[in-house]
């Protein structure tokens, strides 16, 4: 793709001011000067790079569902205070923003960011470092950035409801760049759900999305990604999360769909109290790739940061955890946990995992731990024990699993919505696993009760801080 | 308190001043500064290599000259050795004596004062000593040489053994495996070759001591240990160097063999002078029911790289890496450990322990490796690491891969300060800062060092008392 360079027009009509342009013809060279990730580069470590299909996909080719259909698809299922559907980076429909402007409150596609806060997106729009190795693909993203959405949240104001936006992936040949620019004014408070699909299960396609959420003194952002593109698609989904004084960062990603998936995500914690909580929960089948590298950046003293991904792993699908926790000289109180969970539902999947810190001050408290292991065959045992077959039991245990992660949704009804679409997933998947002839010998459980422990289990991943 | 207890720093010198001196040279053998195909000749010349050898080293040096640094993820300090400048041969001639008497005065005085005589008389099966490029002595007890245990030098095991040598030799680290692999292929001299025969367990350990004496010198042994079905050995190894202003370079492969139910236990306490770049590959073959142990102390050098393995290569092999680096100002130990799962049921065990002080820098580096169609494998990793002052330095980086049915692989790591509360309690009771300090520390690498043998728990323990005088700042 791309012979036919940056779009020089906002996708919905508009021109666009003069350094939205050479913007977009800066980041054009820069993606066409910075060669593709090879095989031996740290940051593409395991990664089947053969996997990257940039291809013959066109930003801007016309789908083929009816508007209509695509708008009754674009539902959630919980209340939400706004919402933007756009499908091929079109924006189709937009709603909540009028209520939402009585408060100070932007919610605005780009391009109509564009014509009413273009001050605002020229000081915000990819401000931050997205630099954990897929800078090429940030280089693309910026330069055919139309779609999505700005949230602004003036200082104190704070949204109950969510804000949601739903990006579609239609048609064969389609490449789209969902970008999500959250910009949280000192106390103010905000949830955003985006919802990334294909109208296809076998979707094909690349989907190379943005997020940053920017996240001001004392602050609340919670933002959930739930990524649900066609099982052909190649996507790229980098986050740059910054938090300031006493602010406070929750970002969930839920990988569920494409062929290849590489996710980066970045917190740096610029202020004293500052708080960033990183969630991911991937279910891979077939040949899927999630590939996820992390950056826990402690820059000043007195921050926090827990991450948390769990990656359950069917068929021949394999998952790549790369995270750093990185604590600069200065940042002494530091407290940073990361601990990377990975289910083998099969022999054939595959889990890699590389938890790494970096710690250049003496007064911290970092741990980082990473499990791999299968279903607890005594914890099956248990449930079959009970009358429940196999496959619905391993499904059952394997939902436990990833409850830890869900349970920390604090929004009940989002939690919910997650739930239902790992649901649909395992309905989707043939868990051949989990068939009593795989299973092996059964050993006896020699307890009578059900275990305490969760699924895999590692106490003592706790530090030996003061 | 006394001018020296103000400190800020601790003294680095007082360790080190045990392997701090240094002889005039002599020597009978000298290849001269830098490395060409004239070098190699040189070497084998000396050595009066068979032909195989020679071939073998001119294709090392050609693999060493293509590849590049591999400064994309290791330190850029690499990027200080100057290959061209280092001596690569140096020795006063290539056959080990077999009595202290006959060895040479100044090399025999400079392994009394590091004590390696009165040791193999206390407790040792056998001691080889090397002195630069060559063993200057070597000598088993004949109660084990009668057992049939061979215990000689490189060069000795592949002119005297070359059916057990050729076979093994190369073939648990390729010349290609990594840069330096292949560069010690190329001019390797020295190390140890070792042979225990069936069912014979070794009682008393096996030790190796190596001694660098000269200047820009680049010491390159190279060690082989095929430890034959249901036999047992220990080797130990130890290391110092005088302090020069000039950079030294010790890059030795060691590879060990364990036959079916073999045990191998491989210790070392690095002690180098901090000019001393260490860059060690180490790996171990474990066949079916074997196992083997690396325990694997660093102190000394100015950069360490050294991540022992152990390719488990049959049934329930065992695999096992016990580490302790500690990092003063100025060092960096780059150290840790790969686990190659290739069989069913085996089971490896990483624990790495890591003190950083003053400026120093400690870095875990580790792969666990369970590819698919292996069943019931298990890996467990643990890597502590303690900083002592503000500007000290940690980092992990682990890379897990796993597959397979019934495989469990478990990594933690924490990072650490001493407890403030801990030091002020132990104050309380009467002791200095400095005391309660070492006693923390000993404290934390405690039940590692409780695994090594008795003599170099004790002088482990010694080392790190001394290394902690004054680092309270």
């Amino acid at each position: 793709m791309g012979k036919n360079g940056p779009i020089p027009t906002g996708r919905n009509g508009s021109p666009g001011p003069a350094w939205w342009q050479a913007r977009k013809a800066e980041a054009w060279k820069k993606f066409q000067a910075t060669p593709m990730p090879r095989r031996q580069d740290e940051d593409w470590r395991f990664a089947t790079i053969d996997a990257i299909q940039l291809g013959d996909f066109h930003p801007g080719s016309k789908g083929k569902t009816a508007e209509s259909k695509l708008l009754a698809r674009s539902s959630a299922s919980f209340p939400h205070a706004a919402k933007a559907v756009f499908a091929n980076d079109c924006l189709l429909h937009v709603e909540g923003g009028e209520e939402l402007a009585k408060k100070g409150v932007v919610f605005e596609s780009l391009g109509g960011a564009l014509q009413k806060h273009p001050a605002l997106l020229e000081k915000h729009l990819m401000a931050h470092p997205v630099d954990l190795g897929a800078q090429k693909f940030a280089a693309l993203h910026a330069a055919h950035a139309s779609a999505g959405v700005l949230i602004y949240v003036p200082k104190n104001v704070e949204i109950e409801l969510p804000l949601v936006a739903f990006h579609w992936l239609d048609g064969s040949e389609a490449a789209v760049f969902p970008h999500t620019l959250i910009v949280a004014e000192s106390h103010a408070k905000v949830t955003v759900v985006d919802f990334l699909g294909s109208t296809e299960v076998d979707g094909t396609g690349l989907a190379c999305g943005v997020n940053d959420l920017l996240v001001g003194p004392g602050a609340k952002v919670d933002y959930i990604c739930l990524q649900r593109w066609g099982s052909k698609v190649t996507s790229f989904q980098l986050n740059s999360t910054r938090v300031e004084k006493d602010g406070e960062a929750r970002s969930l990603f839920v990988n569920l769909g494409a062929a290849y998936a590489r996710q980066e995500s970045r917190s740096t914690l610029v202020g004293g109290g500052a708080r960033s909580e990183m969630l991911g929960l991937s279910v891979g089948n077939d040949r899927q790739e999630f590939d996820q590298r992390t950056l826990q950046c402690h820059d000043v003293p007195n921050t926090w940061s827990d991450l948390l991904y769990k990656n359950a792993l069917d068929d021949r699908s394999k998952s790549i955890f790369k995270g750093l926790i990185r604590v600069a000289p200065g940042a002494a109180k530091t407290d940073a946990y990361q601990n990377n969970r990975n289910l083998l539902l099969n022999p054939e999947a595959e889990a890699d995992s590389m938890p790494g810190l970096e710690i250049l001050n003496d007064d911290v408290r970092c741990t980082h731990g990473a499990t791999t292991g299968q279903i607890d065959r005594d914890q099956l045992f248990y449930l079959m024990a009970r009358g429940i077959d196999p496959r619905t039991g391993a499904q059952l245990l394997a939902h436990g699993f990833f409850e830890e992660v869900i349970d920390r949704i604090p929004d009940k009804k989002i939690g919910e919505a997650v739930r239902t679409f790992i649901v649909e997933k395992f309905a989707s998947m043939k868990m051949q696993r989990t068939k009593e002839e795989g299973m092996g010998p059964v050993r006896k459980s020699g307890k009578g009760s059900l275990p305490e422990t969760e699924v895999l289990d590692v106490r003592a991943l706790q530090g030996l801080g003061t | 308190m006394s001018d020296t207890e103000l400190q800020e720093k601790p003294d680095l010198q007082i360790d080190q001043d045990q392997g701090n001196f240094s002889y005039p040279e002599d020597y009978a053998f000298d290849a001269g500064t830098g490395l060409t195909d004239k070098t190699i000749d040189y070497i084998c010349d000396a050595k009066e290599d068979p032909d195989w050898v020679r071939e073998f080293r001119k294709k090392a040096l050609k693999v060493f000259n293509e590849k590049p640094l591999p400064t994309h993820w290791a330190s850029k300090d690499l990027e200080n050795i100057h290959f061209n400048d280092f001596r690569y041969y140096l020795s006063k001639g290539a056959k080990p004596k077999r009595s202290w008497d006959e060895v040479p005065d100044d090399v025999k005085r400079t392994f009394e004062r590091l004590g390696i005589p009165e040791k193999e008389r206390a407790f040792l099966a056998g001691v080889e000593a090397q002195f630069d490029s060559e063993a200057a002595y070597s000598n088993i007890k004949k109660a084990v040489a009668e057992q049939g245990v061979i215990f000689v030098g490189s060069r000795e095991g592949l002119k005297d053994h070359p059916e057990i040598f050729k076979k093994w030799f190369g073939k648990v680290i390729p010349t290609a495996d990594n840069k330096f692999s292949a560069l010690n292929s190329a001019v390797f001299s020295g190390g140890s070759f070792i042979y225990v025969p069936k069912g014979v367990k070794v009682k008393h350990p096996l030790q190796a001591y190596f001694r660098i004496n000269a200047e820009n010198f680049g010491q390159f042994e190279r060690t082989l240990i095929i430890v034959d079905e249901g036999a047992e050995v220990t080797y130990m190894e130890g290391c110092t160097a005088p302090k020069f202003d000039s950079v030294t370079l010790h890059s030795a492969v060691v590879e060990l063999v364990a036959m079916k139910g073999a045990k191998i236990q491989y210790i070392t306490v690095q002690n180098w002078s901090p000019n001393v770049f260490n860059l060690v590959t180490k790996r171990g073959l474990a066949h079916e029911e074997s196992e083997i142990k690396w325990i694997d102390c660093n102190i000394g050098s100015r950069l360490t790289m050294k991540y022992p393995g152990v390719i488990l290569k049959g049934r329930k092999a065992r695999g096992e890496v016990l580490s302790i680096a500690l990092a003063n100002n100025g060092q960096h130990q780059d150290t840790g450990a790969k686990m190659i799962h290739a069989a069913d049921e085996t089971t490896s065990n990483i624990i790495s322990k890591s003190i950083s002080i003053g400026s120093g820098r400690a870095t875990y580096r580790g792969l666990v490796h369970i590819p698919r169609h292996l069943k019931g494998c298990k890996n467990n990793t643990e890597c502590d690491a303690l900083l002592i002052n503000t500007e000290s330095r940690t980092d992990t980086y682990p890379a897990i891969v796993t597959r397979g049915e019934g495989n469990s692989v478990q990594h933690e790591a924490s990072v650490s300060k001493v407890s403030a509360e801990q030091i002020f309690y132990m104050q309380q009771r009467g002791l200095s800062e400095g005391q309660a300090m070492s006693l923390s520390v000993n404290g934390f690498v405690n039940d590692l060092v409780r695994q090594f043998p008795m003599e170099y728990s004790v002088e482990l323990k010694r080392l790190i008392d001394l290394e902690m005088e004054g680092s309270v700042g």
